[in-house]
């Protein structure tokens, strides 16, 4: 808790919002609009009924945000609403991860959060079906170059994004929660078996809230992009808050976990969420998890890593700790992501292959 | 109130280098920094007449003007603009320090202030009512603009018309009015006594200069207006004075497409423009004369409001 900037200490507990001094404004409002999280900080203020002891000036940043945050929503909707037509014909239903997810489900996690993508589970076996679909309602595929075609289908967990050719609204079309390469294998029939429908909202569903978390959290922890990293966790922390109200939702979570082989994200994340966020998480969770962290010496080295990543990503909260952290981190993604070797020939492709290719 | 008028250079200069510069203009607070002498020399021609806001440590923009470009900076120096570790832009030659702060400050406000539906156009104010002169590049809107400010219209913006969705009223941002190659000429022809900053050559629109905004314009900078008039400007060479009423429909799209966020706002970007519609007469204007066009400005008359 020692020294935490000042949007997160806005997060953790927004009813300090009308303490703060117009100096104190200037900074939270600068870290919130580098990190996209305005939308969210209005939406925690105006859930709480601060917004009239917010001073003028700091009122006006949430003023700008307000029709963006409501655009958003909306067009999340509408999109939502074309893929769904879209996708009629496979007779698939609609299950949604992660931004779209909350947001649909009308999840705390949603409320003023901004995201680019609309993310998507389907079966493996279906991912021709689906694609052509998509392709028949105006989604065209990205990346068209053979070997980023090769790396999407043969090795990833899904298909390289596809835009719509008018709307320029984009889809990620998966098949698993991680590349077929990588190291751990989330079983994605189990995922798709246990997913929920959205009440009121036929055809549409998402993953079970164990599942949801766990999602959440491997995609945080095992990837090696932080520049949402902060907002990511914060989903974690109003996930686990809402969820965890519901009765046996912490009672399955550790075991779901070790049946999917999280168990490791969901340490990272349980531990994180708790040191930046203060989430309450019950003992015997935590005991549960324990035995799937890492040793001690790694445990150290894993820590220093993610508390400097996780930080808000501004020059307020900059420094060589937290560049260093941010490669070392994008270096181990990549390394989770595939065996070495892969690795190796990927890096190569990128590094030397693709720029000629382009030239 | 202080005004940055009330800074000697050396004051002025200490303060951009070290802990900023907060300025008022219209409604946003902008704390520049920079320790390029061009920026203090900018300002210190252009921006006397702002207020100082250094009251309570609230700014809206912390922009930064860097001196960059590594190595080079001992041969070739070079500007970079920054906003809260973001660098939009790229690096310019430092003689272009200046303009790039101007295009800076707009950056901010067109891809910030979405409270208002924010249109590329300048706006000029007379007897409380407001004419809003939108421009694709090239149409001689800032010349218009700067020769109607010459001739005692109030100058509410030359990049930026502002319209708040819940009155439909006009807020200025009145800040100094952009001229290129000839134009920068024919204002100091056209103007008495106007103030321009020094030519900056071969940017990418060519020789760029600013006129300062009026004292009264930046005093009243907290009055809105009503819009009146939406005009089309075109200069054309030899062109003889001509005001053509377009069709409100068509008018309507023109509009849209010079908005930075009718799109975002969504339905509240359409109402907003759709009332603006209704509520203003529209024409195409081609000028090559600008007495004539002055004459025609003179003689517009307000629709009933």
């Amino acid at each position: 808790m020692k020294h935490l900037p000042i949007l997160v200490r806005a997060l953790r507990d927004p009813d300090q919002l009308v303490r703060y001094t117009p100096a104190d404004w200037d900074l939270l409002l600068r870290q919130s609009a580098a990190t996209n999280l305005t939308p969210t900080l209005l939406s925690l203020a105006e859930a709480r009924g601060l917004l009239k002891r917010v001073p003028a000036a700091a009122r006006a940043h949430f003023d700008w945000v307000r029709p963006l945050a409501a655009r958003h929503r909306q067009a999340v909707r509408f999109e939502v609403a074309c893929i769904q037509a879209a996708l009629q014909p496979t007779g698939l239903p609609l299950l949604l991860l992660k931004g779209a997810a909350y947001a649909m489900a009308d999840l705390d996690a949603g409320r003023g959060r901004l995201f680019g993508d609309i993310d998507l589970l389907v079966p493996k076996a279906r991912l021709d079906d689906v694609e052509s679909a998509l392709m028949l309602a105006g989604w065209a595929g990205t990346h068209h170059d053979a070997y980023d075609q090769r790396y999407y289908r043969q090795w990833m967990h899904e298909l390289p994004p596809m835009t719509h050719v008018r709307r320029g609204s984009s889809i990620d079309v998966h098949h698993a929660l991680v590349p077929e390469t990588a190291p751990v294998r989330p079983d994605p029939d189990s995922l798709r078996a246990r997913a929920r429908p959205i009440p009121g909202m036929p055809g549409l569903a998402t993953l079970a809230p164990d599942d949801m978390v766990l999602h959440s959290a491997v995609h945080l922890f095992f990837d090696g992009e932080f520049d949402k990293g902060l907002r990511d966790l914060f989903d974690l922390h109003r996930l686990l808050g809402e969820f965890g109200a519901e009765p046996g939702f912490w009672d399955g979570l550790a075991m779901r976990a070790r049946a999917l082989e999280l168990g490791r994200p969901l340490f990272y994340a349980l531990r994180h969420v708790q040191r930046m966020f203060g989430t309450e998480v019950p003992p015997a969770v935590l005991a549960a998890v324990a035995p799937e962290g890492p040793t001690p010496a790694l445990g150290w080295l894993m820590d220093w890593l993610f508390a400097h990543a996780l930080l808000p990503l501004h020059p307020s909260c900059a420094s060589a700790a937290s560049a260093s952290a941010r490669f070392l981190l994008y270096v181990r993604g990549n390394w989770l992501r595939m065996p070495p070797l892969l690795l190796s020939r990927h890096l190569f492709h990128k590094a030397f292959l693709t720029p000629r290719a382009a030239a | 109130m202080l005004t940055v008028a009330s800074l000697s250079r050396a004051e002025l200069e200490a303060r951009l280098a070290g802990p900023g510069l907060s300025v008022q203009t219209g409604p946003f607070v902008s704390r520049i920094h920079s320790p390029i002498e061009r920026i203090a020399e900018g300002i210190a021609t252009l921006y006397g007449d702002y207020p100082l806001r250094d009251f309570d440590g609230f700014a809206d923009f912390h922009v930064h003007m860097r001196r960059s470009g590594g190595l080079r900076r001992w041969y070739r120096p070079q500007v970079s603009f920054d906003i809260d570790g973001l660098e939009p832009f790229e690096p310019l030659p430092q003689e272009h320090a200046f303009p790039m702060l101007e295009w800076a400050l707009n950056w901010c406000i067109s891809t910030r202030a979405h409270a208002y539906l924010m249109i590329h156009a300048a706006v000029v104010e007379r007897d409380g009512v407001a004419a809003i002169l939108p421009a694709p590049p090239g149409s001689g809107k800032s010349t218009l603009c700067a020769a109607l400010v010459s001739r005692g219209w109030r100058l509410l913006s030359d990049e930026l018309a502002l319209i708040r969705p819940q009155d439909g009223l006009l807020v200025p941002v009145p800040r100094p009015i952009s001229l290129k190659n000839r134009s920068i000429d024919v204002i100091r022809d056209f103007a008495r006594d106007p103030v321009i900053s020094r030519p900056v050559e071969n940017t990418t629109k060519g020789t760029v200069a600013h006129v300062k905004a009026p004292g009264d314009s930046v005093a009243r900078a907290h009055e809105s207006a009503r819009p009146a008039w939406i005009v089309f400007p075109k200069y054309e060479d030899g062109a003889v004075t001509s005001l053509e009423p377009i069709p409100r429909a068509r008018a309507f799209f023109r509009v849209a497409e010079n908005a930075f966020n009718y799109s975002p706002l969504g339905a509240v970007g359409f109402n907003t423009l759709a009332d603006t519609i209704d509520r203003t007469v529209i024409y195409d204007f081609r000028y090559s004369v600008l007495e004539e066009a002055i004459a025609v400005f003179a003689s517009l008359k307000p629709p009933a409001a």
